[in-house]
C-alpha cells in the first residue's frame, strides 16, 4: 500500500520540479548575470557562478547611467495616485449600486458591465487626441486620467456590498447617521480583504502597464518602470548584461517581494482579474 | 416619514454615483462615440482639413496585407499558446493540489512570472536566446541542433514568443484550477469510489474534468484574451521582425495610431479589435453565469 504511493509521488515531484525549474530559470539567469562581471559575460567558458563577485558596479551602474531610480519612483506615484482615485471614486459607487435605490441604478451597472470587456487601447486613441488638444500629453495626469475609472473594482465592491447585512445598515440610520458616513465608517472597513485584493490588483497591472506610458510619454524623467528599463537596454547597446540584468531585477523587486511577503493577497488580488 | 427616508436614499445614490457616472462619460462612452466618428473620416493627427470617407477604411482593411498579417499572426499565436495554457495550468495544478508540504514552493514558483514586470522580464529571455551568449542556444547547440537564432529567424520568432507567454500565463491559469479544484467536495470522490472509480484516472474523467468543466470554459477565454492582446514580448523583442512574422494586433494598431498617426485609419482598427473583444466578453459571461449556476 505504502509503496504504491510513493512511486507516484515522486513522478509528481519530478514533473513539478522541472516545470519550477525552467518558471525559475530567467530569474535565477537574471539574478546570476547581474552579479557577474562584464568579461564574463562574453567569455568563452560557460560558468555558471560567477568568478568574480561584481554586483556593486552592476547595480551601481544600473542605478546611476539609466533613469531607473527616477522610473520606479515615477512608478510608484502614478500607481498610488490611480489606486487612490480608483478607491475614492468606486467604492461608494459600488455602495449605491448595491444598497441604495436611485435613478439611473440600472444604466450604471449596464455600463459598468459593457465598460468590463473594453481594455484601454480601445478608448487610447481618443484619449490620446484631447489629451494633446489640451496641451496634457507627457504627464503624470496623462499617464493616470484613463485609469481613474474602474468599473472592474465598482463590480468587484458591488459584490461585496451585496453581502453587507440591512439591518446593520438600518440600524446606523436609526442611529442618525448619514449615508456618507455609513460608506466610509461602516461599509468600507468591513470591505478591506476586498479593497487589499484589488489593490494588489491595481498596483500590479499599472507598475507593469507598457501600452499607455508608451504612447503618453516622450521624456524620460516621466519613464514608468517598463519605459525605464527599455531606455536603459537601448542604451546599453553596448551589451552590459550585467548591468543589464541588475536593472531588471530592482525593476521586479517590488512586486516580487511584496508578492512573497503577502502570497495569500497576491494570489487572490491577481486572480481576481479572471472575473473581468 | 417614508416618503424623506426614500428620496434621502435617492439623493445619496446618485450622489455617490455622480462621479463614476461622470468618468465613465468621459473616459468610456465619448471615447467610444469619438472612435466611430474618427473612423469614418481621414483625420491624421494635426491635419487642418477632414473630410469624411464613409466606410472606406473598414473596406480597405480588408485589402491591407498588414493588418491581415497581423490577425494571421495573432490568431496563430493564440492557437500556440491556448493549449498549454489551459492543458499545462490543469496539470500543474492537478499536482500541486495533491501536494502539502510543498504546495507553497511549486505554487510561488509557478506564480513568479505572474507577478513580475513582463518588459523586464523579456529583456532577460532576450539575453537567454542570445544567439553566442544565451544559455538556452549553448544549450540548444549542446543536443545538436546547431547554431539557432530563435527571435531572428521569421519560422521560428513567433512560436518563440508564444513560449514566453505560456511561461507568463501557466501560473495564473494554475491558481484558477487549485480554485476550481478545492470547490470539489469530498464526498463526490467517495460516492465515486463506491461506484468503483478508485483510481487516478478514473477519478479524474468520472470527477474531477467534469466538476472543473466551467473553471476550464473560463480559463480558456480568459487564456484567448490574454494572447489576443499581446504587445509587451512584441515591444521588446522583436518590433513585429523579422519580416513581420511577429506583428500582431495590438502592435500594429499602435503602429498606425501612434506612430504613422493615420488617425482615422487606426480608429476602423479599434472599432474590428473591440467587436472581437466584446463577442469574446460575451461568451466569458455566459460562461460567468453557468459557473455561478454550478456553485
Amino acid at each position: 500500500m505504502r509503496r504504491r504511493r510513493i512511486l507516484p509521488a515522486l513522478l509528481s515531484h519530478a514533473v513539478l520540479a522541472a516545470g519550477a525549474a525552467v518558471m525559475l530559470a530567467p530569474f535565477l539567469w537574471m539574478l546570476l548575470t547581474s552579479i557577474r562581471p562584464a568579461e564574463e559575460v562574453f567569455g568563452a567558458v560557460f560558468n555558471p557562478i560567477p568568478g568574480r563577485f561584481a554586483a556593486p558596479e552592476n547595480y551601481a551602474r544600473a542605478l546611476t547611467e539609466g533613469n531607473l531610480p527616477r522610473a520606479m519612483l515615477n512608478g510608484a506615484i502614478v500607481c498610488l495616485g490611480i489606486l487612490a482615485v480608483q478607491l475614492l471614486v468606486a467604492i461608494p459607487a459600488a455602495y449605491a449600486l448595491a444598497k441604495l435605490r436611485f435613478r439611473g441604478r440600472g444604466v450604471l451597472f449596464g455600463l459598468v458591465l459593457f465598460g468590463l470587456c473594453v481594455p484601454i487601447q480601445v478608448p487610447a486613441l481618443p484619449l490620446y487626441l484631447a489629451l494633446a488638444q489640451t496641451d496634457l500629453l507627457d504627464s503624470y495626469f496623462a499617464l493616470m486620467a484613463p485609469f481613474f475609472l474602474t468599473v472592474f473594482g465598482m463590480f468587484l465592491f458591488r459584490q461585496f456590498f451585496r453581502a453587507y447585512p440591512d439591518e446593520v445598515l438600518d440600524a446606523a440610520r436609526l442611529d442618525g447617521m448619514g449615508e456618507f458616513e455609513i460608506v466610509w465608517r461602516l461599509a468600507a472597513p468591513a470591505a478591506v480583504p476586498a479593497i487589499a485584493a484589488f489593490s494588489v490588483f491595481s498596483v500590479v497591472a499599472h507598475w507593469n502597464d507598457l501600452y499607455w506610458p508608451l504612447i503618453v510619454v516622450t521624456s524620460s524623467e516621466l519613464a514608468t518602470p517598463p519605459l525605464g528599463i527599455l531606455a536603459f537596454r537601448d542604451t546599453e547597446s553596448g551589451g552590459n548584461y550585467g548591468a543589464l540584468m541588475a536593472g531588471a531585477a530592482l525593476v521586479t523587486a517590488p512586486l516580487i517581494l511584496a508578492f512573497l511577503v503577502a502570497r495569500r493577497a497576491f494570489l487572490r488580488g491577481i486572480t481576481m482579474t479572471g472575473l473581468r | 416619514m417614508r416618503r424623506t427616508r426614500q428620496t434621502s436614499e435617492a439623493r445619496a445614490g446618485a450622489g455617490f454615483a455622480l462621479p463614476a457616472f461622470l468618468l465613465i462619460l468621459v473616459l468610456l462612452l465619448a471615447p467610444l462615440a469619438a472612435l466611430l466618428a474618427l473612423s469614418v473620416t481621414d483625420y491624421r493627427l494635426g491635419a487642418l482639413t477632414v473630410r469624411l470617407v464613409g466606410l472606406d477604411h473598414y473596406a480597405a482593411l480588408f485589402g491591407d496585407e498588414v493588418f491581415q498579417r497581423s490577425l494571421r499572426n495573432t490568431f496563430l499565436y493564440v492557437a500556440l499558446v491556448l493549449p498549454g495554457a489551459v492543458f499545462g495550468g490543469l496539470g500543474v495544478a492537478l499536482l500541486v493540489h495533491a501536494r502539502t508540504r510543498t504546495r507553497g514552493f511549486y505554487e510561488v514558483a509557478y506564480f513568479l512570472p505572474v507577478t513580475a514586470t513582463l518588459v523586464a522580464m523579456a529583456t532577460v529571455w532576450q539575453f537567454m536566446l542570445h544567439p553566442s551568449l544565451g544559455p538556452v542556444s549553448a544549450l540548444l547547440a549542446w543536443l545538436g541542433f546547431g547554431q539557432v537564432d530563435l527571435l531572428n529567424d521569421p519560422s521560428l520568432a513567433l512560436g518563440t514568443l508564444a513560449l514566453i507567454g505560456l511561461w507568463q500565463v501557466i501560473g495564473f491559469n494554475m491558481v484558477l484550477f487549485l480554485a476550481g479544484l478545492s470547490a470539489i467536495p469530498r464526498e463526490l470522490y467517495e460516492a465515486a469510489a463506491l461506484d468503483g472509480a478508485r483510481f487516478g484516472p478514473d477519478r479524474f474523467l468520472r470527477v474531477t474534468w467534469p466538476m472543473l468543466g466551467p473553471t476550464t470554459m473560463f480559463v480558456t477565454i480568459t487564456s484567448t484574451i490574454t494572447a489576443f492582446k499581446v504587445f509587451d514580448t512584441v515591444v521588446v523583442l522583436t518590433r513585429g521582425g523579422p519580416l513581420g512574422s511577429t506583428e500582431t494586433l495590438l502592435y500594429v494598431l499602435y503602429l498606425e495610431g501612434f506612430q504613422y498617426f493615420r488617425t482615422g485609419y487606426a480608429a476602423a482598427m479599434t472599432v474590428v479589435l473591440l467587436v472581437f473583444l466584446v463577442l469574446l466578453s460575451i461568451l466569458q459571461a455566459r460562461v460567468i453565469e453557468r459557473k455561478v449556476h454550478y456553485a
